[in-house]
């Protein structure tokens, strides 16, 4: 059936009002269903979203909460947030969140994504150590290829590059 | 071109399609990335004082990289609601970063609205680059670029497990959220929406309205981009939206053919009636508007309209929107008046276009 008001959309709310001590039915769309009702409905979209966002973290924090009581008065350092700031706002409040909630977090990021580490790009300045473990893991790989080719010399070396790296980090 | 020019004509980057590559159903290529600063809370967190301290290291980066020192940085508290509105309609930023007025957000954007970096909308940062027709690549090149260019100043929030932090955990990983405008007349109209869009859910991507979450389709606009931003590469997000966008764009071609051929009088009756009433109509409102709009491209693309350049009809998407045509008028207009002058301007860009 469609909008009794606008005859366009199909018609999603059904609006009962008083009107002088009448009854009034009436088949709307959200958005005729809106204007008449007024502060009935508010409609706000990102409202919905961060709710949305909320109970798939909120659904953790019970789980959570069930296996560690003391789960809930966890806080950030970074920011002071609980958990259950975040799963009201749907959103992280800091940098420092990911790290102290992370267990937390893991299964929301498995169920929004299927998956829950990062392969793409480095950042240069603060992610420095990931770039030299990265390269560690390169010449690893490099060093057993050396060795089965009974490449000794070049084993050699790429060993004490190993070494040299692991140092800096 | 200058910033002000921006903001007082129709003009902005993407419109411009001329050379634009598959730019007959592809209206404009989005890249995306999100990014915050290591030490800073995020955005919904910050006060005047975050806020301020956010900034400065924000206004810093930019004078101090390349890529972006010649770009125009504005806050908000600088400039009226109606010309962040101008933003939010050349796509430049968000309907919901625009309804602040906050000294601590605002945009970088170039002069010709190709680069926009909004600053403390739901992340510290988000480097956008929009381009005409299917040019993933490059805009993810110039996306990149900039965020190269600007991580020299700025300590990024970067978790070696998670990658680059941001405020929703729909967006960690790679930040980046790549985004095509698709113009799908042919799909829409022998109903194959369903079939062709079936899978894409379970291909990590989605398909919505023109102005992006929640609205509904309109002119036969679509938007598709990809949802899953962590365990894929920036490679590997922007090489699996372009070849799903190559498919469609494929589809939607073999379709208009087979109704150029097998409906031939239906599609150009359909094209003539909507090319009359358009150039005909004195009040329109924006949902009419844009579904006429929508048959007279399909025209347009067909070779049945002549002497229509994409040029004019992807001007028109914006040029018909109430900020802009506010800004033509120089008063707030109520929906009706809106919908005359709408009319009017509609009517001067096809009439000088056609000139039939």
């Amino acid at each position: 059936m469609y909008c009794q008001e606008c005859k366009q959309k199909p018609a999603t709310v059904f609006l009962t009002q008083m009107f002088n001590g009448k009854k009034i039915e009436m088949h709307l769309c959200e958005e005729c269903a809106a204007k008449k009702g007024g502060s009935l409905f508010d409609i706000d979209s990102q409202f919905s979203v961060s709710n949305l966002l909320g109970t798939l973290l909120g659904t953790n924090y019970n789980l959570q909460q069930a296996v560690t009581p003391s789960a809930n008065v966890k806080q950030c350092p970074g920011c002071q947030m609980s958990l259950k700031n975040i799963s009201q706002t749907g959103k992280l409040s800091c940098a420092e969140c990911y790290t102290v909630f992370e267990k937390e977090i893991e299964p929301t990021l498995r169920r929004i994504h299927g998956n829950s580490r990062h392969i793409g790009k480095i950042p240069v300045r603060g992610g420095e150590k990931v770039l030299v473990k990265n390269k560690i893991a390169q010449l690893k790989s490099q060093l057993q290829k050396a060795v089965a080719n009974e490449e000794y010399e070049k084993a050699a070396e790429i060993r004490d590059s190993i070494k040299d790296m692991q140092n800096q980090l | 071109m200058s910033f002000t020019d921006l903001l007082n004509t129709n003009f902005v980057h993407w419109v411009d399609s001329a050379r634009a590559p598959e730019s007959d159903i592809v209206i404009s290529s989005r890249v995306r990335l999100a990014r915050n600063l290591r030490r800073i809370p995020f955005p919904h967190m910050l006060d005047e004082n975050t806020g301020k301290k956010c900034v400065e290291d924000i206004k810093n980066a930019w004078k101090n990289s390349t890529e972006t020192r010649g770009m125009n940085i504005v806050f908000f508290n600088q400039i009226p609601l109606i010309d962040r509105q101008i933003l939010v309609e050349k796509h430049l930023i968000s309907p919901n970063h625009a309804q602040s007025d906050s000294n601590y957000r605002g945009v970088l954007v170039n002069d010709v609205g190709s680069i926009a970096i909004m600053i403390n909308e739901e992340d510290h940062l988000r480097i956008q680059c929009i381009l005409p027709g299917l040019q993933m690549e490059e805009a993810s090149k110039r996306a990149q670029k900039i965020d190269d260019d600007l991580e020299n100043n700025l300590d990024y929030a970067f978790n070696e497990k998670r990658g680059y932090l941001t405020s929703c955990p729909t967006n960690v990983g790679t930040g980046m959220r790549a985004s095509v405008m698709l113009h799908l007349p042919g799909i829409t109209i022998s109903g194959q929406t369903n079939r062709i869009f079936q899978n894409i859910n379970q291909l990590g991507m989605t398909i919505r309205g023109l102005y992006g979450e929640g609205t509904e389709i309109v002119g036969n606009f679509y938007q598709l981009s990809n949802q899953v931003t962590l365990g894929l590469t920036e490679e590997d997000i922007i090489y699996n939206l372009t070849s799903i966008a190559r498919q469609i764009v494929e589809q939607e071609r073999i379709i208009r053919e087979k109704l150029k051929v097998q409906m031939q009088y239906q599609i150009e009756d359909r094209i003539g009636r909507a090319y009359g009433i358009i150039t005909n109509a004195k009040v329109i409102t924006s949902n009419e508007a844009l579904s006429l709009l929508s048959d007279v491209r399909l025209g347009v693309n067909l070779g049945i309209i002549k002497d229509i350049k994409s040029f004019t009809l992807n001007e028109l998407i914006v040029a018909i929107r109430p900020a802009h045509l506010q800004k033509r008028t120089g008063k707030e207009m109520t929906a009706v008046e809106r919908d005359i002058t709408r009319a009017e301007v509609i009517k001067e860009k096809l009439n000088a276009a056609g000139s039939k």
